[in-house]
């Protein structure tokens, strides 16, 4: 079953991510991502982070890809770019070969490192079905967000609004100053 | 039916993977907003690695750095098209290649 699981998402994953690489409309591109999200988010559920799938449907999902659908159609760019235009002559085929020789790379690193970590040396993840608490994954993570990382997630959302701020001000039309209502 | 377990390494080769499609897209592509959802494949990729690990190493901590990792990518996204929003509105049909132009 969670064989079955992790083909399906993975083929959602792959396809979406080519999708994303070689559709030429750029809401199509959009589209492709969320397949691709949504199938991370289910990654995530077979991996028992179920607060965190979640938060990837709301916040990537949800959130950002909505952010830039509204970008692509505010500004109407959405017109298809002519694939078959490549401006540098040898740029594609050599990018083929860096992605594959980064696959090489990250793959054989992955299964030459596997061997030598050694797991379960954490204190373990909260299991619904063990504990019989369908909120265990939630409350552990609140747990450690909220004691080790307090700090860390108060200067999270110093960032959040710093980020609101600056971009308001880079998007805003210049030159026309409103007077204050 | 044989039924195998997927273990932590098939998904950190799918991450693997991942990572390096939103690579190649990055490098590919010209359109700034498209070349900016290959950046959001490769956070998602280190996210599932993460994950992956977490679980592997019965250790919570993986998931919070994820959490964390979300949110800054969430400000990433709405500073990164602020600034492509005040590029284009400049030059409509802008890609990646005319920005040379702006030097000098």
């Amino acid at each position: 079953m969670e064989l079955f699981v992790f083909i399906c998402a993975s083929v959602m994953i792959l396809g979406g991510a080519i999708g994303v690489i070689v559709r030429s409309h750029p809401v199509h591109c959009a589209l492709s991502l969320v397949l691709t999200l949504f199938g991370v988010a289910v990654m995530f559920i077979a991996l028992d982070a179920h607060f965190l799938a979640a938060v990837q449907v709301i916040v990537y999902a949800g959130a950002i890809v909505v952010l830039f659908l509204f970008v692509i159609m505010l500004l109407g760019v959405d017109s298809s770019e002519n694939l078959m235009i490549e401006p540098i002559p040898v740029q594609r085929p050599l990018a083929v070969i860096v992605g594959g020789s980064l696959v090489g790379v990250l793959v054989t690193a992955i299964v030459q490192a596997r061997s030598a970590v050694q797991t379960g040396v954490g204190a373990g993840l909260d299991d619904a079905l063990v504990t019989g608490d369908h909120d265990s994954n939630v409350r552990q993570l609140a747990r450690s967000i909220f004691s080790d990382y307090v700090f860390a997630f108060e200067l999270v959302s110093v960032l959040l609004v710093v980020a609101v701020v600056g971009t308001v001000l880079l998007a805003r039309r210049p030159g026309k100053v409103s007077p204050v209502q | 039916m044989i039924a195998a377990q997927p273990t932590t390494t098939w998904y950190l080769v799918l991450a693997a993977l991942l990572f390096s499609i939103g690579t190649v897209g990055v490098m590919v592509r010209r359109n700034p907003l498209v070349m900016f959802m290959c950046v959001e494949l490769m956070l998602n990729a280190v996210n599932l690695s993460f994950v992956a690990l977490a679980r592997d190493l019965g250790d919570i901590r993986g998931q919070t750095t994820v959490f964390f990792v979300m949110v800054v990518a969430a400000a990433e996204v709405v500073v990164g098209l602020g600034i492509i929003v005040a590029i284009l509105r400049r030059r409509p049909n802008a890609t990646a290649d005319d920005m040379v132009e702006l030097k000098g």
